[in-house]
């Protein structure tokens, strides 16, 4: 398929306003020269029609939840209810200025209030700061809140983070930002924390840990009660990823099992769309004892009028412009009040009913990593493939597109080799889980009988295997016409 | 309410088929002590037509302004955007997809960062963009985060005429780890190069904002020299819709433009969510956060993209990573691209010309009316500052009149009182300037 630029020609694009009136000025009367630029940006000329047939056929060649199941493991590819765009399309929500004085926002500033409420009271903590853009962030914005709190207390000589290397890269990542050293802390062979190598680790160093509960294994923590028990004797905090929360929501509170912050991933656990890879939106939840250190500004009541607080001094600050990503806030609003108490907790028991079955009926070809059962998700070990038939998990993964699904997450947690990470929410039919893990098996005998069909795959879709090194080696990302100069090399 | 498809027959013979007599006893693993014992204090379900009106009499309750009477900007402008944005965006492929993992699957939203990654490279003079990052103010974090890791220096200079939103963004990040964030002050709506000369001793990176929030124009190679001299990188914020008309940072010897790009039909949506874009010059890319979109070949040697250089990131680096950054801001980088090629170079050029029209149109109105002054006389682009006596009592008039004034600049900037910054956009007609300016001399004479 052409790049847009390859369908551009000179002179075709589509006029969006008239040319100004007789008499306007010219620029140059109102800009001095030397502020103007030589030459025009050279964005594509095309028509209308044209851009729609471009994005259409773009639109074909994109996996998404709304065209094939998308088992994509710690992300929580659940439907995206359509009530979510309309609403958050209201003008309403759409056309607001984020400086519009709070008088004429006070619609939306309630609507944001009731949400931090509603986050507080799923994950069982005193407040919530819906500022961070994504999960990561929140990450971050929850880890800084801990080092202010520490610093206050003087106990700026904790440089640790404690991290299980089951957890995500992000985690890791957060702490060096944050200005901290990470920790690794072992899995046991149940994939839960192993107790003896936190103990050896804690110290008067430790600052906090960072665990996601359930695991990114699907495993929730058995010993979280006396994890977070040994953390806080040791004058550490419990920082959690929430990626996972999709699982226990309306179950088990992380503020009840000893956590002290935690951010939601609004597109995973409450439905707001993945977007090809964002917008995410990762609000943070604390106990009383952080919440003087969340961004500002907070949203304040006062009887029934709403306004933005930037009153706290002990506040890290602000963590993005504005007000955080608030259309996706409007969408997490909606999906809550759609689903009430009772809905939001069936979210979970069918999620993690869906994961069990899929594993019941792949187990008998595929090594499970962890034998327990699993919450929402579960993590195959693709290892025996790979020694017996030379078939690996990316080719096992690839096979799956030929069969229209969406593969799993590969090669992570790290500490599971060729691990299959699959996870398929409550919103997929029992004919679609059926359909997947027959596709499973017969990759599995595939594998055993034709494994040049999984390693060469896939063989139906618009492009084959691409050449990573070759993109990675000599870097091109933009494109340029064939006319100009190539590129000098590094 | 939900969204599940399981009846209660299917949901018998699925436990039937993983061994368990319950629903529950799938949740075993969770410790007694520790389950939740009682439903979840939450509002109770609505049904999707009483959950719509629910949400149209909250939407209610905030004021809308006719499009022409929106004169606030201050880092989120009120552009037309194209029925063609919203049609394409709404594509539930689009919007239902997630990163790009499994490239043979996701050509489609690979080649749609490509083309902005190609954009933005135009747009900014740049030779390397990203796929897109959360916003503007983290897009400047990142840059200075960046020139940190490449210096090996502990501090930073920015422009007060940096928008105070991302100064503070920048602040909350780097104060804590015992970084010097220093500010040089504008002096009369623009920064002095020689200041920030001066200030930029010993700096990883001078940052300046072009236009900058006053929409005052900077005397960017003058910045990039000063930075040069100072062994600095040299950082721009800039606005992408300025770029149509105004010299790139890439011409004026910057080593990375950031930007915002709500400004290219994104929805003002109460602050979020947009798309921030980072562009640097070639040398940079090994260094740059997020996800970034690379060309190459299939085993046939047929074109196609992929998520490239993920060696740099967290996911793979993870506690070496130089950013966390997971997801980036596809779907709005999405709307941003439809934007930019619909309009092409002239469409685009000429919304930026209708911007710079108009808001010297008001500027000129304006200071025609009694107590009211255009403060400063540097170039400006689509916004400006006025001096009006009691700013907050003016503007609450102008309100009452349907009109969306300005944003008073005190705080953040204490020394400016009577100062309100005032924006104009392709979508305030010349009649919305004359109700603009015949509604101020009114709020003033009463």
């Amino acid at each position: 398929m052409k790049t847009i630029f390859e369908k551009s020609r000179p002179g075709r694009s589509t006029a969006y306003l008239p040319p100004p009136a007789e008499g306007e000025p010219p620029i140059s009367s109102l800009l001095p020269e030397k502020s103007l630029r030589a030459r025009p940006p050279a964005l594509p000329e095309v028509s209308e029609l044209e851009i729609v047939r471009h994005f259409t056929e773009l639109s074909h060649r994109t996996f998404s939840i709304d065209g094939n199941f998308y088992p994509l493991g710690s992300c929580t590819m659940k439907y995206n209810p359509r009530i979510n765009e309309k609403v958050a399309h209201l003008p309403g929500f759409a056309k607001l200025h984020p400086l519009q004085p709070a008088d004429t926002v006070q619609g939306m500033l309630e609507l944001m209030w009731s949400l931090e409420r509603m986050l507080a009271e799923v994950a069982g903590m005193d407040a919530v700061s819906l500022q961070p853009a994504a999960g990561a962030q929140g990450e971050l914005t929850g880890i800084l809140c801990i080092r202010a709190r520490q610093n206050e207390l003087g106990q700026a000589g904790r440089t640790e983070v404690l991290i299980p290397d089951s957890a995500h890269g992000t985690n890791p990542a957060t702490s060096t930002l944050a200005g901290y050293r990470s920790v690794s802390v072992k899995s046991n062979a149940r994939g839960g924390v192993d107790l003896g190598d936190l103990k050896a680790k804690l110290s008067e160093r430790t600052a906090a840990m960072m665990i996601t509960n359930p695991s990114t294994l699907g495993l929730f923590e058995e010993e979280i009660r006396a994890i977070s028990d040994l953390v806080h004797g040791a004058g550490g905090l419990m920082y959690m990823d929430g990626a996972n929360m999709n699982a226990i929501q309306g179950k088990a509170r992380p503020g009840d099992f000893g956590i002290d912050v935690m951010h939601f991933n609004l597109h995973k656990t409450f439905s707001t769309p993945h977007g090809g890879g964002g917008p995410g939106s990762g609000p943070v939840a604390c106990k009383k004892s952080l919440e003087p250190f969340l961004p500002v500004p907070r949203i304040a009541r006062d009887g029934d009028r709403f306004r933005f607080d930037s009153a706290a001094p002990k506040s890290i600050g602000k963590v993005k412009s504005f007000w955080g990503n608030v259309g996706m806030h409007v969408r997490a609003y909606t999906y809550l009040r759609f689903h009430g108490p009772e809905g939001i907790r069936r979210n979970a028991e069918h999620a993690v009913l869906n994961a069990n079955y899929l594993l019941s009926r792949v187990r008998k070809a595929y090594k499970l990593a962890y034998g327990r059962v699993c919450m929402h998700e579960f993590v195959l070990d693709g290892t025996p493939f790979a020694k017996k038939h030379g078939v690996r998990t990316l080719d096992i993964a690839k096979r799956l597109l030929d069969y229209r699904f969406h593969p799993p997450t590969i090669y992570f947690p790290l500490i599971v080799h060729e691990a299959l990470m699959i996870e398929p929410t409550e919103t997929e039919s029992k004919e679609t889980l059926d359909a997947f893990a027959d596709a499973l098996l017969q990759i599995a005998e595939e594998a055993k009988k034709t494994p040049e069909l999984v390693t060469k795959a896939p063989h139906t879709m618009p492009v084959k295997r691409l050449n990573e090194v070759k993109a990675a080696k000599e870097p091109n990302v933009r494109w340029c016409s064939p006319c100009d100069p190539p590129p000098p090399p590094e | 309410m939900d969204y599940i498809q399981n009846t209660p027959a299917d949901a018998a013979e699925m436990l039937r088929s993983i061994g368990v007599p319950s629903i529950d006893a799938l949740f075993s693993s969770i410790p007694e002590a520790v389950r939740l014992g009682r439903p979840l204090d939450l509002p109770p379900a609505l049904s999707e037509q009483d959950l719509l009106s629910h949400l149209q009499s909250i939407a209610a309750r905030n004021r809308t302004f006719d499009a022409g009477r929106c004169f606030l900007g201050a880092g989120a402008y009120n552009h037309f955007v194209p029925s063609v944005v919203d049609a394409l965006f709404s594509r539930g492929e689009f919007l239902s997809a997630y990163t790009p993992y499994q490239a043979e699957a996701s050509q489609g939203t690979l080649q749609h960062i490509f083309e902005f990654q190609t954009m933005v490279c135009e747009l900014t003079g740049m030779d390397v963009s990203n796929a897109s990052h959360y916003d503007g103010a983290t897009a400047l974090q990142e840059a200075v985060a960046l020139s940190i890791d490449k210096t090996e220096r502990r501090k930073v200079v920015l422009s007060s005429a940096v928008n105070p939103q991302y100064r503070a963004v920048v602040k909350s990040l780097f104060r804590p780890l015992g970084i010097q964030v220093a500010e040089v002050a504008h002096v009369r709506g623009v920064t002095p190069p020689a200041t920030l000369r001066e200030a930029g001793e010993g700096a990883a990176c001078l940052v300046v904002q072009n236009p900058n929030v006053f929409g005052c124009l900077e005397d960017l190679p003058a910045v990039s020299e000063a930075a040069r001299s100072a062994g600095a990188l040299a950082v721009a914020s800039v606005n992408p819709v300025s770029l149509a008309l105004l010299r790139p940072p890439g011409d004026c010897g910057f080593d990375l433009a950031v930007g915002e790009a709500q400004a290219l039909g994104i929805e003002m949506g109460f602050g979020g969510p947009w798309a921030g874009f980072i562009a640097a010059r070639k040398e940079h890319l090994r260094g740059m956060p997020g996800r970034i979109v690379g060309e190459t070949v299939d085993l046939d040697g047929k074109r196609g993209f992929v998520l490239t250089l993920q060696a740099r990131e967290q996911h793979i680096r993870r506690e070496k990573a130089s950013s966390n950054i997971c997801t980036n801001q596809a779907l709005m980088a999405l709307r941003a691209t439809i934007y930019l090629e619909t309009l092409g170079p002239a469409g685009l050029r000429r919304v930026a010309e209708t911007c710079v029209r108009r808001a010297h149109g008001l500027a000129e109105r304006l200071a025609r009316v009694p107590g009211i002054k255009v403060s400063w006389s540097a170039p400006f682009f689509h916004e400006f500052v006025v001096e009006v006596p009691h700013p907050e009592p003016f503007l609450a008039r102008l309100l009452e009149r349907g009109i969306l004034g300005g944003l008073p600049l005190n705080p953040p900037y204490r020394d400016l009182r009577e100062h309100v910054l005032v924006c104009c956009t392709e979508r305030n007609s010349e009649a919305d300037l004359d109700a603009f300016a015949g509604a101020a001399a009114e709020a003033l004479k009463t």
